[in-house]
Formats: C-alpha cells, structure tokens, sequence
C-alpha cells in the first residue's frame, strides 16, 4: 500500500498522437480514485503507463516514493485487472491466481495462504479447481480480481473491468469492489467511462477530455460544483440541460424570450452557457412559469418520468414524479439556486 | 365407386404421409455428391487392397482384381519381412521405420523451428520484423523442387547423405507452418501477454507457460499436415539416400517394380501391398487426430 504521483505525465503516440498530455494527480495511500471520460480521452493510457504497459513520453510516475518510469510492469507492485479478465485460458482458477506468485519464486506454503485467503473473500472456494471457461462472467471478474489481490500489492488498476458484464452483475460487482477496496485499504485507480460506475466507486473522481484533466474532486463535489461545460454534460444522469443565454450586466439572464434572475454573486454579461439538471426544473402554473416546454417524447423510469421537449427552441429535458401528468404544452420554472453559469468561450465554470 | 373411395382414401392419407416422411431432393442431391465423392477416393484403395491379395500370376493375366484373394498373408508377410533390393539389406519393417522417422522428425522440426520464428515476429519488435516475415513468405515461392540442387548441393558438401540429419534438416524451414503460427499468435488477446507480463513472466517463461498450452490444438494440426507431408516425400529422398538401409516406403514401392523386372513378372501384388502399408500410417493419424485437426484450424481457445 502506498500513495501514487503522477506528475506531468504526457504520452505522444508514435503517430504523433498526444494521447494524455501534461496530467498530474496525486493519489493517498489508500485512495480510491477513479478516471472517467468518453472513449479516446486518454484514461486507459493514463492507467497503462502506471502500470508500465506503455511507456511514458514526459513526466514521472512515482509508487510509493520509488519512481518507476524505467521499473518492468512485475516488478512495480502492481496488480491489474483487465476488461476482458485476461484470465489464462488452460490454467485452473487456482493456477491461475497463483501464477505470478510462482513466479516470483514465494514459498508453496505462503501461495496457498494468499490464495486460500483470496478465495474466500471472493467466495470462489469452490471453483479453485475449473477453467476460465467453467465459469460465468461475475465468476471470471472475481477471479481477474482474485489474482490481483493474491499479490498484495501496493496499488490496484482496473481498466474497465465491469464493462463486459450484463447490468444487473455490474451493479452487484460495483459493491463487492467498493467493499473489498475498503476492507483492503489498498490505493486503487480505477478506469470507466461510465459515469453512474464513477460517481458510486470513487472518494475522488477524476474527470479527462481530450488527454487532460477537467476536474479532480469528490463525486458530490464534481456533481454539485462540474468546473466546465464538458463536465457539466458528462456527469449526471439524465444529461444537464444547458441552454445558450446572455446575460445582461444587471443579475438577469435572457434565454430566448424567457428572463431569470441568477444567483450569481457577480453580474453576468455577454454571450453565456447556463445549465440546469432536469430535476431542478419544475412543471408550474402559467403565472411563476418562466417558460414554456413543446413536449416531444416522455420516457417512464418507473421511479420517475423524463419530459423532454423544447424550451425557447433548445433541447431540454424535465424529470417528474412518476404519474405526474404531461401535456403538449408545459409551464416549467427554473429554480436559480441550482443554475450553473459557464463561459460562452471557454467552458469554464463562471 | 371404387374410385371414388381410392381417391378419398388418398385425399385422407396424403397429409399423414407427407408429414411423416418428406424427400428433400436438396438433401439427397447433397449426399449422392458426397458419396460419388468418397467412391471415387475410395474405390482405388479398395481395388488395391483387394488386388493384393492375389497371387502375381493372377494379377498379371486378369488385371484388377475385384474379390478377395487367398494370398493375403504370404504378400504381406513378403512385403513386410523379406529382405530385398541389391544388398538384401532392407526390408518393409527398415522401411516403415525410417519412413516414421522422416515424418516425425519432418513435423517436429518444422514445428518447432516455424513456432519460434512466429514468436519473434509476433512479439518482438526488432529491425525489419515484417521484412523478416514477408521474406519467409515468399519462400512458399520456391518449393524444394526449384531448389533442389543447390540444397543437394549443401548437403552433399557437408557430408550429410545418407543421413537422417540430411534428410530431415534441408526440409525444415516452413513458412507456411510460420504463417500459421503468426496468425495464431496474433488472436491472442494483447491482456493475456500484459497480464502474463505483470505476473512477471518473461519471454520463455510467457512461451512456455502460456503461450504452447494455448497453441497445442493447432501445434496437432500443424504436426499432421507436416507428418503426412514428410511421409508422402519422394524426390528428396530418393535424391540424398543411396544406401538402401535409408530407403522410406515411400521409395520401397518403385523399388519393388524395378528390381525384379527382367524374365520375371513384375510383384504387382507386393507394390501395392507395400502401398497399402505405405499409406496406412497418415490415415491413422489423420483419423486418430481429426478432431484436434478441425479444432486446432478452425476455433480458438483463448
């Protein structure tokens, strides 16, 4: 167990490709940090360069204080679990968790403790003796993991490890993970890009675009305070409605025809983007309406139903209690306190 | 009335009948194919079989035999035990050995040597990697007929004929066997050599311990395509093996017809007694081994 440094680490593919460009994170012993972002964003090279499956351009990667930009993937005490599981195919589970510790020549005694031990918080005690094949998909992740843990190494990597699973397992699995990383207290990273997987797993969420990093910040923080527009559109689920507004100097907001006061401390002018998560836009009366919805499809959660439609010509998207009536037409009204204001030009948070 | 009964009767019946039992002319046009197909394979085996088990005479008055004969013992017994050829050195039994031999040694080598060869190409990155592969390729170009003297020639030099090293060695390169491999080896996940990698496998150890586990279907396919291969060689070795101690099956069947033409009347029956042998050994294995065949060139068990 250990912290791990990232510390400008950049990556430039042969191609000339910058794939992760200038990324520093600091990860505490212990921490369960997860990197999010849409597919091409640079968190699986993020993840394989700590692991010394790729090699890094610029920059450091330190584990614990021994930096390891040069130290072979075995001997970097790490344990990584893949999406696939990368399980060996013609070896029994429980050669297949104890490989990498026959390889490093550890005593038989201490191989069946670890793995005796492993199996048992895993429950797979008694499948020690099947192939990969033999088992079902829940069954092969926890065994990709059994491996991991058998090594007790200083930091866990998963590279999307739920992704192959049907949704019902992803949910379970995502449990047992969280509740095994505590139970161990071992520093893991954690790849996804899903972001439900994301909110729920992590103490820090750190959210990529484009090779960089957006935010770093707890899930609540990312979800309540999103740093830009990307993030804002990204986390949260259903999307933010974000809506193209200008603001008039004056604490007043234009959207269309429609006018909002915002809550913001400093007056806004000029070309904006605000934002507001369907569940902080409520249906309303004609007269505190502050716009009208043009509703084109309703989607039945069972919890909850999404409205969406058209306000002022911009997509927008409303959640309701489930049963609440929805009409052609709806008055819908912004609560201010949970808009958020994002420069017109950059994104950036305002 | 009678009619009219028939033909209620048949009314009545049809639908019964057809479900039952419907003729798809598709399948019977399917296995009437397959088994013109496996006439015309089998019938001249079959024909030889038969053949060989009559007496010379018979053979060379009547032809083809299509029945039985009584001399099924004494032929084979000839064939397999006499000792023949110009030093009376040789016989089927030396014969069969050295053609397993030849075979065996044919398929291993070539497993061996093209499994490595892939290996480099496929997970290593050296200078001129894929030229390397490509120049392997190419030499499917050039089988051993094209070559065949300067590999003679090579051989000769070294001293290497009649020997066993001469005959296997020049025969070994394979690239169709590196071709094979290399695309096998490219269908394993990349996970499993990174996983293999951070379990602190090195590049033996990940050969060894993962990687020929995982090929050994299509390392059995490989060894029958080169066994049968090997077995069914005849220039080569007629080209390098003088001494009759070397001679394969292969070589034993014309053997048999040249040496004792003269007055007498060639052994009709013992050639193709000794053909019958020579061709027993491939059939075993390809029937033994058909499964792992299919499997090892077809599914991946990764």
């Amino acid at each position: 167990m250990a912290p791990v440094n990232i510390s400008r680490v950049s990556k430039d593919y042969a191609s000339g490709a910058r794939a992760v460009s200038d990324v520093s994170l600091d990860i505490a012993d212990g921490e369960f940090i997860v990197l999010v972002g849409p597919s091409g964003c640079g968190k699986s090279t993020l993840l394989r360069m700590v692991a010394g499956l790729e090699t890094i351009t610029e920059g450091t990667v330190a584990i614990g204080d021994r930096i390891v930009n040069d130290v072979d993937p075995a001997n970097r005490d790490i344990a990584m679990v893949f999406q696939n599981y990368a399980l060996y195919p013609h070896m029994t589970v429980k050669r297949n968790m104890a490989y990498g510790l026959t390889n490093r020549k550890m005593a038989k005694s201490e191989i069946d403790r670890r793995v005796a031990e492993a199996s048992a918080i895993l429950r797979l005690d008694d499948y020690l003796d099947r192939k990969p094949r033999q088992l079902s998909g829940g069954q092969r992740q926890r065994v990709a993991m059994g491996r991991a843990i058998v090594r007790e190494p200083a930091c866990f990597l998963f590279d999307e490890p739920l992704s192959n699973l049907d949704a019902k397992l992803r949910v379970d699995m995502r449990g047992e993970i969280k509740q095994l990383q505590r139970r161990l207290g071992t520093t893991s990273i954690y790849v996804t890009h899903d972001q439900m997987e994301a909110m729920t797993l992590a103490d820090r969420l750190v959210v990529l675009n484009l090779g960089r990093i957006e935010q770093v910040g707890t899930p609540l923080d990312v979800f309540r305070n999103p740093a830009s527009l990307f993030v804002a559109s990204f986390i949260g689920s259903p999307e933010m409605n974000l809506f193209d507004a200008e603001g008039d100097g004056n604490g007043a907001l234009r959207v269309g025809a429609m006018t909002i006061a915002h809550g913001h401390d400093r007056p806004v002018s000029g070309k904006v983007k605000i934002g507001i998560r369907p569940h902080h836009l409520m249906p309303a009366e004609n007269g505190s309406a502050h716009g009208e919805l043009a509703v084109t499809h309703v989607e039945e959660l069972g919890t909850e139903r999404l409205i969406h439609g058209t306000l002022e010509g911009q997509r927008c998207t409303l959640a309701v209690a489930a049963g609440y009536p929805a009409a052609e037409r709806m008055g819908v009204s912004l609560n201010s306190a949970e808009l958020h204001l994002f420069d017109g030009s950059t994104g950036r948070r305002l | 009335m009678t009619v009219a009964e028939t033909r209620s009767d048949i009314v009545a019946a049809a639908p019964a009948v057809r479900h039952q039992r419907r003729i798809s002319w598709g399948a019977v046009g399917d296995h009437a194919i397959l088994i013109i197909g496996s006439l015309i394979m089998i019938v001249p085996v079959v024909l030889a079989f038969l053949t060989s088990t009559h007496d010379v005479v018979t053979i060379h008055r009547e032809g083809l035999q299509f029945l039985p004969g009584g001399e099924f013992a004494k032929t084979y017994g000839n064939v397999l035990f006499r000792s023949g050829g110009f030093t009376g050195e040789v016989n089927g039994v030396t014969m069969t050995v050295n053609s397993l031999i030849l075979g065996i040694g044919f398929a291993v080598g070539k497993i061996v040597v093209s499994m490595m060869a892939a290996y480099a190409i496929v997970y290593f990155r050296f200078p001129f990697g894929t030229f390397a592969f490509w120049m392997i390729f190419t030499t499917l170009l050039l089988p051993l007929e094209v070559r065949i003297l300067p590999s003679y020639e090579i051989v000769q030099s070294l001293g290497l004929t009649n020997t066993y090293t001469g005959l296997i060695v020049p025969l070994i390169a394979s690239a169709t066997g590196t071709f094979f491999f290399r695309q096998f080896f490219k269908s394993v996940p990349d996970e499993l050599v990174e996983a293999a990698r951070i379990d602190g496998a090195g590049p033996v150890k990940f050969f060894i311990d993962i990687l020929l586990p995982l090929s050994q279907t299509m390392i059995a396919a490989m060894f029958i395509i080169m066994f049968v291969y090997g077995w069914n060689q005849y220039l080569w070795p007629t080209l390098i093996t003088t001494d009759e101690g070397y001679f394969t099956l292969v070589r034993g069947i014309k053997q048999i017809l040249q040496v004792w033409i003269g007055s007498n009347i060639p052994e009709y029956g013992e050639a193709m007694a000794l053909a019958i042998l020579a061709m027993l050994p491939p059939v075993v294995i390809v029937v033994v081994f058909q499964s792992w065949f299919v499997k090892g060139l077809t599914e991946s068990d990764k």
